[in-house]
């Protein structure tokens, strides 16, 4: 994902104008291009989040869509309440944009996970907060994100990631789910990372006569309520999955959707991280896996629960 | 009429406005009952040299693209930044009588995308410093001309944020930007060079790469003078160390920290307004 926004944000930057990157010091050659391109739209600001993004609002009230881009917890909650106050308080259309999200830099230790941002960011008025589920929505996320005025959290993986994609996908809107592939009788919403994982379970649960949909569920907010009335109409569960913590995040809105909306929320499984921080050394897969997160494990959760039903 | 003479007009005219703005500052403090009178008090005589002197600004046309920016980085100091803008037509007189009652567009700290005249929604402090910033960057890209004035409080100098955007400030080398601190040396709970140690403030800021310099924070003449010559040819973004005195203008106010949270009474506003020369 890093590398396509990279890149992406680098031929966008070519024809807009407006677009300004500014990198909390981090990204080694990875902007060289965009900065060959247009010198004067790239600052590197430092290890300096809070004001990195309080210069981004600033920008932003000024005709520009700055792009303020380091490590997930940096980016996010070192400078939370210029998020909140300078980009989301004056509606400004300043992106935030986060690397390493969730445990993808497990190895790092738990300074670099982040699995508290989509609870946080989500609560704040005005944001859209979106989880690419590939490096192709990455690119699609960014064109759509040029093309509307509110601020905007974009929480990404690490480089290197299974594309699901072959292609941009030309149905990305913002708030509208992507459906992968289809199935009848259970649906697994994975926002961001963690979709290759969904697809691992929905072709274990295959395996097991299960018929379960993939959706990208990408826009964490606003969420696709059309798409969250359809599916709980129509499937026996609702898996939500994702990298991040199961206080606040992707399962917690879609569960305050089902109550606010008097739909069966005990339909609902949710897939995320414990209530506790993960210790460990170790890279992401072995997190996964000594947190429950794996396709397999999804797999085997879902097809228990149908089996008590 | 001589240069020395035009200057000399206008600084009196100057403290004249300072004065009503004084009067009208108390009287709103006295209506709402709210707090920071003393932090509004301290910083009139800035924003008066800025507002009728050295802004390039047009009240009736608030959103210009080429308007010189001033951000009221000390946001508890509304009161003053109201009045200001009232009186320079911003928005009607009248509508000061709002402020801080239900309903209103007045709040305790300035509103976002609400108020003509209000460039920065601020009140947490270390914000109005890097918004700054990136108005001057965004009007260097631009190619524009415009300058960008913050004017900050001494407890606001507690804040890393203030020290991250002075670095990169200077680092930018944003000589269309201003920044005026107004040093009434209190905090909202005590001397300010008591809680972090501030001084030596104009030093601090020649460190971190500013043309800094200490200036009378009341002399309002100097100031406008001062301020005027942005971008003063230094090459580097400016910071003026303004020496002011907490609840300035009413002798029962200056540099009694208690007028941080208190409200005066009736009496207390007719004894200013007489010590102002007012009515």
């Amino acid at each position: 994902m890093r590398n396509a926004f990279a890149d992406e944000i680098t031929k966008l930057g070519q024809s807009d104008p407006r677009v300004v990157v500014l990198s909390g010091d981090i990204g080694n050659k990875l902007f060289d291009k965009f900065k060959d391109a247009q010198d004067d739209r790239f600052y590197n600001c430092g290890v300096a989040e809070q004001n990195m993004t309080g210069v981004a609002a600033g920008l932003a009230m000024n005709g520009f869509r700055p792009f303020t881009y380091t490590i997930t917890p940096f980016v996010t909650t070192r400078c939370l309440e210029q998020i909140r106050t300078d980009a989301a308080y004056h509606q400004v259309p300043a992106t935030v944009v986060s690397v390493g999200a969730g445990l993808a830099y497990a190895g790092l230790g738990p300074t670099h996970h982040a699995c508290e941002d989509i609870s946080f960011l989500r609560s704040i008025p005005n944001m859209n907060v979106i989880c690419p589920g590939d490096a192709w929505e990455v690119r699609a996320a960014l064109r759509a994100i040029l093309q509307q005025d509110n601020p905007t959290y974009l929480r990404m993986g690490k480089k290197n990631e299974p594309k699901i994609h072959d292609d941009v996908p030309s149905n990305f809107v913002i708030g509208k789910a992507l459906v992968i592939s289809g199935g009848k009788d259970v649906t697994l919403l994975s926002t961001g990372n963690m979709l290759p994982e969904a697809i691992e379970a929905a072709e274990q649960l295959a395996q097991q006569g299960v018929s379960a949909e993939v959706v990208s569920f990408h826009t964490v907010k606003p969420l696709d309520a059309d798409y969250l009335t359809n599916a709980f109409n129509s499937f026996q569960k609702i898996v939500t999955i994702e990298e991040h913590s199961l206080i606040g995040g992707f399962g917690s809105a879609v569960a305050e959707w089902a109550v606010d909306n008097g739909a069966d929320a005990r339909k609902m499984i949710r897939v995320g991280t414990p209530d506790a921080f993960f210790k460990k050394s170790g890279e992401q897969e072995y997190a996964r896996e000594q947190l429950g997160l794996t396709g397999h494990q999804i797999a085997g959760r879902v097809k228990a629960a149908l089996d008590r039903a | 009429m001589s240069v020395v003479e035009a200057l000399e007009y206008d600084v009196g005219a100057l403290k004249d406005q300072a004065a009503q703005l004084r009067g009208r500052i108390i009287e709103m403090c006295h209506a709402s009952k709210s707090a920071h009178l003393g932090s509004s008090l301290s910083c009139v005589d800035v924003l008066t040299a800025a507002y009728w002197h050295v802004l390039n600004v047009d009240p009736s046309r608030p959103q210009d693209p080429d308007r010189d920016r001033f951000i009221l980085s000390k946001g508890h100091a509304a009161m003053a930044l109201y009045a200001t803008l009232a009186a320079r037509g911003y928005f009607p007189e009248e509508e000061l009588k709002t402020y801080n009652q239900d309903g209103g567009r007045l709040a305790e700290h300035p509103p976002a995308n609400l108020l003509p005249g209000v460039e920065a929604a601020t009140g947490s402090l270390g914000h109005g410093l890097p918004i700054g910033i990136g108005c001057a960057m965004a009007g260097r890209m631009q190619g524009k001309n415009y300058r960008v004035f913050a004017l900050l409080s001494d407890g606001e100098n507690n804040e890393g944020s203030v020290w991250e955007a002075a670095m990169f400030a200077a680092a930018q080398k944003l000589d269309r930007l201003c920044v005026v601190v107004d040093y009434n040396k209190w905090q909202a709970t005590g001397r300010s060079n008591e809680t972090l140690e501030l001084s030596p403030l104009r030093e601090k800021w020649a460190a971190f790469g500013w043309d800094a310099h200490e200036v009378d924070g009341h002399d309002v003449g100097q100031l406008a003078s001062l301020m005027s010559e942005i971008p003063n040819g230094s090459g580097k973004p400016v910071a003026f160390i303004a020496h002011t005195v907490k609840g300035k203008g009413v002798s029962f106010m200056e540099d009694d920290n208690n007028w941080h949270y208190r409200a005066p009474t009736a009496e207390e506003v007719e004894l200013a307004h007489k010590e102002l020369g007012l009515k």
